[in-house]
């Protein structure tokens, strides 16, 4: 059929079918989203943050619920809104874990007793302008919505079952944490430059995402998974256009994860970003970005697996190594945590690797338990403070471990756990993806994935005796236990600790999902 | 001309745009750049379109345009706060952040 017959038959285009019962999860945050807006636009001063925070929490909880209930309800797998978006098993799992997680985001983001967010992101830092704003108590409360609008796009990440959907998501998702990165209160000017350079490779990334897309459309004349895998199967199709579109996808998934070598963005970003906002990247984003990579290679290019394995393995290598070394330098935490991430990212492309129902379900088991532990491990840092705001140089954490040894030992056991200490969540993650990469052949990688944990558990470890084995300085910072961030802190805890002694309830449900797989 | 034509032109395009994004130096430019990369993967989209005899490549690119314009409101608020706090837009003047 040719174009202009088609065009012929516009009178008689249907209106698309919407299960919006299916799609509530996501539905709920961004209606909340906007309904954040208007609150922002009319409710008055006193009120606004208030009614923003309560917006925010029922909205996520509420969506946190919807998605629990879709996924007892029935064993759903199948696609949703005209085929653009899938439900299944894994995707409500990742789902599920991405709100869990942001509800843990948002007690940081709330906390008013150490604000984090800028009051007018429009004065200038250091103006007077900005000083009157201050002493008169204006807060914005434009960071919940923002938030809101964020998540919902990492909802649909994961879940787009085809890729124009997926590049619509992957905008949503970054477009307002491109903001967000610059709403610091303190350090505005890093603040401001984590945001432009977020911005700009960014956009240059999901450039390359978009192409890729483009010439995977040339090849299969679809952009749904399912038809790519398809027209793979048939093996019909130009391979030239094939292979670069799948190279250029890779790009811009792989850019989203802070795989290397498209990881430069990461440590800057990580650093000058305001601190909970980095802990909602680090957990939320992360996870998202994992489950698109996931659904991308395990449902559209299963059958490509002999092409992009061997381009893949070099990427977890250097992800790998790279990430642990460059770690070892770093002398500000929340820089240093970046690289954990980058080196993380690593052990779950493995994962990825491995191409099979185990692999699936011990990624999902261990985005779960690293979110968790790096959001603990955030808030931690925004509770040690000196009259600048955070004191994130190590070395101002020097004797932490006498001044206020409950801080100090929760962070230290958040580093145990990045580490992949036995008793750690870490642990139980790190051996459910090595396992599943040894099963699908992989066992190189895993050597070089046990031996960059080793060089990573030296930095890790270092953290350590400078909060316990050095004197504490005499103007060294004091730690600010905020009620809110608190509890974020013990429920960080709580699950690094159940995930790690007790994991197998977390591991049955990741599995339970993986065994439905991804929907076509 | 055939669509082949088309497609290589897109390429070129995007070709252009990304190496405009690496070797220039005001953010400004360099965002424009992203833009003309976006602006051919429509041209490929809708090229593609055509091979195939389908229109959602079409419909593709109509997305892709609303997508950018939205992107563009973003940047030119980061780009703005950024001019106005440094007076400076050059992506080599932001070097706080490193090592």
């Amino acid at each position: 059929m040719t174009a202009s017959t088609l065009l012929a038959q516009g009178a008689d285009i249907p209106a698309p079918h919407i299960e919006y019962d299916q799609l509530g999860p996501t539905l709920l945050v961004f209606g909340a989203a906007l309904v954040g807006v208007l609150v922002e636009a009319f409710a008055g001063r006193a009120a606004r943050f208030g009614a923003q925070v309560t917006l925010t929490a029922l909205g996520l909880v509420g969506a946190l619920g919807w998605t629990i209930w879709l996924a007892a309800d029935s064993k759903p797998h199948h696609v949703a809104a005209e085929g653009a978006i899938g439900v299944d098993g894994p995707t409500l799992f990742l789902q599920g874990t991405i709100l869990i997680l942001a509800i843990l985001s948002l007690m940081l983001i709330a906390e008013r007793r150490n604000a984090h967010f800028t009051a007018q992101a429009s004065a200038l830092p250091g103006t007077e302008a900005e000083q009157e704003t201050t002493a008169a108590g204006i807060v914005q409360t434009e960071v919940f919505p923002l938030m809101l609008f964020a998540v919902g796009g990492m909802l649909m990440f994961p879940a787009s079952n085809d890729l124009l959907t997926m590049f619509v998501a992957l905008e949503v998702m970054s477009l307002p944490l491109y903001l967000l990165c610059g709403l610091a209160r303190r350090r505005r000017l890093l603040s401001q430059e984590a945001a432009v350079k977020y911005f700009l490779l960014g956009a240059f990334s999901s450039a390359f995402f978009l192409y890729g897309t483009a010439l995977l459309y040339g090849y299969a004349g679809s952009v749904r998974l399912g038809d790519i895998a398809a027209q793979l199967d048939k093996d019909a199709g130009s391979e030239t256009l094939l292979l670069a579109g799948v190279a250029l996808l890779s790009v811009g998934l792989l850019f989203k994860l802070g795989a290397v070598p498209f990881h430069m963005w990461k440590p800057d970003v990580y650093q000058g970003a305001p601190t909970p906002i980095t802990a909602l990247m680090a957990s939320c984003t992360l996870v998202a970005a994992f489950g698109a990579m996931l659904r991308v290679y395990y449902v559209g290019l299963e059958h490509l697996k002999w092409d992009w394995r061997p381009a893949m393995w070099g990427v977890a290598i250097l992800t790998m190594v790279a990430g642990a070394i460059i770690a070892i330098t770093q002398t500000d935490l929340k820089r240093m945590l970046a690289y954990s991430s980058i080196a993380h990212a690593g052990f779950l492309l493995t994962g990825v690797i491995a191409t099979s129902t185990d692999g699936l379900s011990s990624t999902l088991f261990y985005l779960v338990a690293y979110g968790f532990t790096t959001i603990g491990a955030f808030a931690v840092i925004t509770m040690v403070r000196d009259t600048g705001g955070e004191a994130a140089h190590l070395s101002r954490w020097a004797g932490l471990g006498k001044r206020s040894p409950v801080v100090a030992g929760a962070f230290a056991f958040f580093l145990l756990a990045f580490a992949g200490i036995p008793l750690t969540s870490g642990f139980t993650g790190k051996f459910a993806v090595f396992k599943a990469a040894v099963e699908a052949g992989a066992t190189p990688l895993v050597v070089v994935g046990v031996l960059s944990s080793a060089i990573a558990a030296f930095f890790y470890v270092r953290v350590i005796v400078v909060m316990f084995f050095s004197e504490p300085e005499a103007d060294g910072p004091t730690v600010v236990a905020a009620p809110v961030t608190a509890a974020a802190v013990a429920l960080g805890l709580a699950a690094t600790v159940v995930l790690g002694v007790l994991p197998q309830p977390v591991l049955d449900l990741a599995g339970h999902a993986a065994t439905q797989m991804f929907v076509r | 001309m055939s669509p082949g034509h088309y497609i290589a032109l897109s390429a070129i395009l995007f070709t252009i745009g990304g190496l405009g994004v690496l070797v220039r130096r005001n953010a400004i430019v360099v965002f424009m750049c992203v833009e003309l990369m976006l602006n051919a993967t429509n041209l490929a989209f809708v090229t593609f379109a055509r091979m195939h005899g389908r229109l959602d490549g079409q419909i593709i690119a109509f997305f892709v345009m609303v997508v950018a314009a939205a992107e563009v409101v973003v940047g030119l608020a980061i780009i703005m706060t950024i001019f106005r706090t440094r007076r400076s837009s050059s992506v080599d003047d932001a070097n706080l952040l490193k090592y």
